[in-house]
C-alpha cells in the first residue's frame, strides 16, 4: 500500500508509540483489503467502552491498556494521545443513570464512568448512541468517514451521501488517532452504485412497514446495493432509520438508493450509473406477510418485557410513546423500557414525555440496549418490541421468545400484558 | 504410500494470503457467512446462531473454510477475543472480501487466504486435512484414505 510521508513518519512513531501502532494496523488491515492507499477523515464512530466483563480484567490494568489491546491490537501497552480528529463514542453495555435496573454491579457502573473519563479527556465524544446522527454528528454528503455501527454506516451511506465501510473497534482506534482509513469500498465512487432493484408493489407508509421491507430487503440482496423503486411516501429519518436497521440485520446492507428521496439517485438511472437494470425482485403482500411471520420467534402470548428504541429513539418517536401512553397504566407483570439518545432524553424531559411514561410505568434508559448489553429485566421470558433489528438479535442473544409488532400494538400488550398483534 | 498414491489424494491451490503465517489443520467447511457479534460464543469458538449450519460446531484449531462475514460491526471484536481466549481457528479461507473479514483476520492473527485460482467449496470438504501457507500464497488439500 502507497503511503504519503506524513502517514510513513507516523508508521515511524514520528507521533508517538500510539500513532505508531495505529498506522501499523491501519497497514495490515489495508493490505488485506488490497486498498491501495488511506484517506483521510476527520470523522470517526467508534467503541471505546470497557464496561463489559469479559474486558474488565484488562481495565483493572487501566484504560492505555484496554485501548492498546482493543483499540489497536498492539502487542504492547503505550499511552494513548489526544484524538487527531472529532471522534465520537458510539452505544456502550451500561446505562450510567439506570445500571441498577439493568442490574449492573455498581462496581462495574463506576468503572464505566472512569472509562468515559479517560477517553473524554482525549477527545472522544461521549454520545453514547447507535445513532449519532441524531444528536450532532451530521455528515456532509461526499464526506469521508470511518465509523462503526451497521445501523449508522447504512444511514450516513445511504441517507445522508457521506461514505464509509463498517468498520471495526480497531480500525475506529486506529483512525482517530491518525485521521486515516483505509480507501476502499463506499469510499470509492466507482462501488456506489447500486447492484439490485427492489419493485414495492405495496403501499409502505408506516413505522413498522418500513422495518419489514427493510428485513425483506437485506434477506433478498445479502450484502449488494439495493435500490428500492416504486416508494408512495416521503419517509421521515426515523422511518429510514428502522428501514435501514432491519436491512443491515437480515442482510449486511451498507448502501441503498431511493430514488428522488435518498441524495446519490436523483433518478432510478442515477443510481445504477446508467448500466441496465437488473430484474426486480417484487415486494407484494404475500412478502409482507412472510417477512412479518419471519420475524416472530414468539408462541407465549403473555409477555413480561417490551422493548422500545432500536435504533435509539427520536424525539417525535418518544413524543409518540407518551402520546400512546398518557392516562394509561402498565401491566403489573410487565417492564417497559424506551431507549433513546441521552441528548433526546433530555429533551423528552423537558417536553413532559418523560413523566408521561414513567407515571404510565415505563422507564427512559440511554447509552445502551438490552442486545448490546446482554441485560434484560429479571425473569422475562417474552419479549415484544417495534424493532425489526432488536426482533432479529434480541431472541437469538437472550434465548427468549420475541413478538415484533407496531408502536400501538407493543403499548397494547404493555397495558394488557398479553400480545395480540398481527400482520395489521 | 507411494509417492504417486499420495499426489492423487492432494490438491494445491493458489491464492492471496492477507494474513502471514502456515498451520495445518482439519477443514470445517461452510458456503454460510458467519456472524461475529450474536452468531459466536468467543470463549468456545462456537457458532451460536440459531440458523446456521455450523450451529453448535467448534472451529477452535481448524482451517475454517467459509464465504466471510455478516452481520454487526463488532466482527472484528469478537475474532480478537478468540485470539486472546485461544479459541480461534488454526487458519481461515474465504471467499467474499469485506472490511469485516479483513480486520477480523488481521486481528486474529490467524494465517489466512482469499482469492483462490479454484472454488475452494468444490474442493475441501469438512474432515480434509489442509495446510494454508499464507506466506507461500498455497493452500494444499490432502483427501482421507
Amino acid at each position: 500500500m502507497r503511503l504519503t510521508d506524513a502517514e510513513r513518519a507516523m508508521l515511524d512513531g514520528e507521533r508517538g508509540d500510539a500513532c505508531s501502532r495505529a498506522m501499523d494496523l491501519l497497514v495490515r488491515y489495508g493490505e488485506a483489503l488490497g486498498a491501495e492507499c488511506l484517506i483521510e477523515t476527520r470523522n470517526v464512530a467508534g467503541a471505546f467502552n470497557a464496561s463489559t466483563p469479559s474486558v474488565r480484567h484488562m481495565a483493572e490494568d487501566g484504560f492505555d491498556r484496554v485501548f492498546s489491546e482493543l483499540n489497536l491490537d498492539s502487542d504492547d501497552v503505550v499511552e494513548i494521545p489526544h484524538m487527531a480528529v472529532p471522534t465520537c463514542q458510539l452505544i456502550t453495555g451500561i446505562d450510567t443513570e439506570n445500571y441498577a435496573l439493568q442490574g449492573v454491579d455498581p462496581a462495574l457502573a463506576e468503572m464505566q464512568v472512569a472509562g468515559e473519563r479517560f477517553f473524554g479527556r482525549r477527545g472522544i465524544n461521549m454520545m453514547c448512541t447507535c445513532t449519532p446522527y441524531q444528536v450532532g454528528n451530521v455528515p456532509v454528503r461526499g464526506e469521508h468517514l470511518a465509523w462503526m455501527e451497521s445501523s449508522a454506516v447504512i444511514y450516513a451511506n445511504s441517507v445522508l451521501g457521506a461514505r464509509t465501510n463498517v468498520e471495526g473497534k480497531e480500525s475506529a482506534g486506529a483512525a482517530g488517532l491518525t485521521g486515516r482509513i483505509p480507501y476502499w469500498g463506499l469510499h470509492l465512487d466507482e462501488n456506489r452504485f447500486a447492484d439490485r432493484l427492489i419493485e414495492v408493489e405495496i403501499d409502505v407508509d408506516d413505522m413498522a412497514d418500513w422495518g419489514l421491507l427493510g428485513y425483506f430487503v437485506g434477506h433478498a440482496v445479502e450484502d449488494a446495493k439495493p435500490a428500492i423503486s416504486g416508494l408512495g411516501h416521503t419517509p421521515t429519518l426515523w422511518k429510514l432509520k428502522h428501514f435501514g436497521a432491519a436491512a443491515a440485520s437480515s442482510g449486511g446492507v451498507e448502501l441503498f438508493h431511493m430514488p428522488g428521496i435518498t441524495p446519490e439517485a436523483e433518478t432510478l438511472d442515477h443510481a445504477f450509473g446508467g448500466s441496465a437494470r437488473p430484474q426486480p425482485i417484487r415486494y407484494g403482500a404475500k412478502e409482507r406477510i412472510a417477512t412479518w411471520e419471519s420475524l416472530q420467534s414468539a408462541q407465549d402470548r403473555k409477555v413480561d418485557f417490551i422493548m422500545l428504541g432500536c435504533p435509539h429513539n427520536s424525539i417525535e418517536q418518544m413524543a409518540e410513546v407518551a402520546q400512546r401512553l398518557d392516562g394509561k397504566r402498565i401491566h403489573p407483570d410487565v417492564a417497559l423500557w424506551v431507549h433513546t439518545p441521552r441528548a433526546i432524553a433530555e429533551v423528552a424531559r423537558r417536553s413532559g414525555y418523560t413523566e408521561i411514561i414513567e407515571a404510565a410505568g415505563g422507564v427512559v434508559m440511554s447509552d445502551t440496549c438490552p442486545a448490546i448489553s446482554r441485560r434484560l429485566p429479571e425473569g422475562v421470558r417474552v419479549i415484544a418490541t417495534d424493532s425489526a433489528k432488536q426482533a432479529h438479535y434480541l431472541p437469538a442473544i437472550s434465548s427468549r421468545q420475541g413478538w415484533f409488532g407496531s408502536l400501538a400494538q407493543c403499548v397494547d400488550a404493555a397495558v394488557t400484558g398479553t400480545w395480540t398483534g398481527g400482520p395489521t | 504410500m507411494t509417492d504417486t498414491a499420495e499426489k492423487a489424494n492432494t490438491i494445491v491451490l493458489r491464492g492471496r494470503g492477507i494474513v502471514p503465517g502456515k498451520a495445518t489443520a482439519e477443514a470445517l467447511t461452510t458456503r454460510q457467512t458467519i456472524s461475529g457479534w450474536g452468531g459466536i460464543n468467543e470463549r468456545e469458538g462456537t457458532v451460536i446462531e440459531l440458523r446456521h449450519e455450523l450451529r453448535g460446531q467448534s472451529f477452535a484449531g481448524k482451517v475454517l473454510v467459509f464465504p466471510g462475514a455478516k452481520g454487526s460491526s463488532g466482527w472484528s471484536a469478537y475474532w480478537h477475543m478468540l485470539r486472546l481466549n485461544g479459541t480461534a481457528p488454526a487458519a481461515m479461507i474465504f471467499t467474499r472480501m469485506s472490511t469485516k473479514i479483513a480486520l477480523g483476520a488481521v486481528v486474529s492473527r490467524v494465517p489466512t487466504i482469499t482469492e483462490l485460482d479454484r472454488d475452494p467449496f468444490e474442493v475441501i470438504e469438512t474432515g480434509d486435512l489442509v495446510e494454508v501457507d499464507a506466506d507461500a500464497g498455497t493452500v494444499t488439500v490432502t483427501k482421507p484414505g
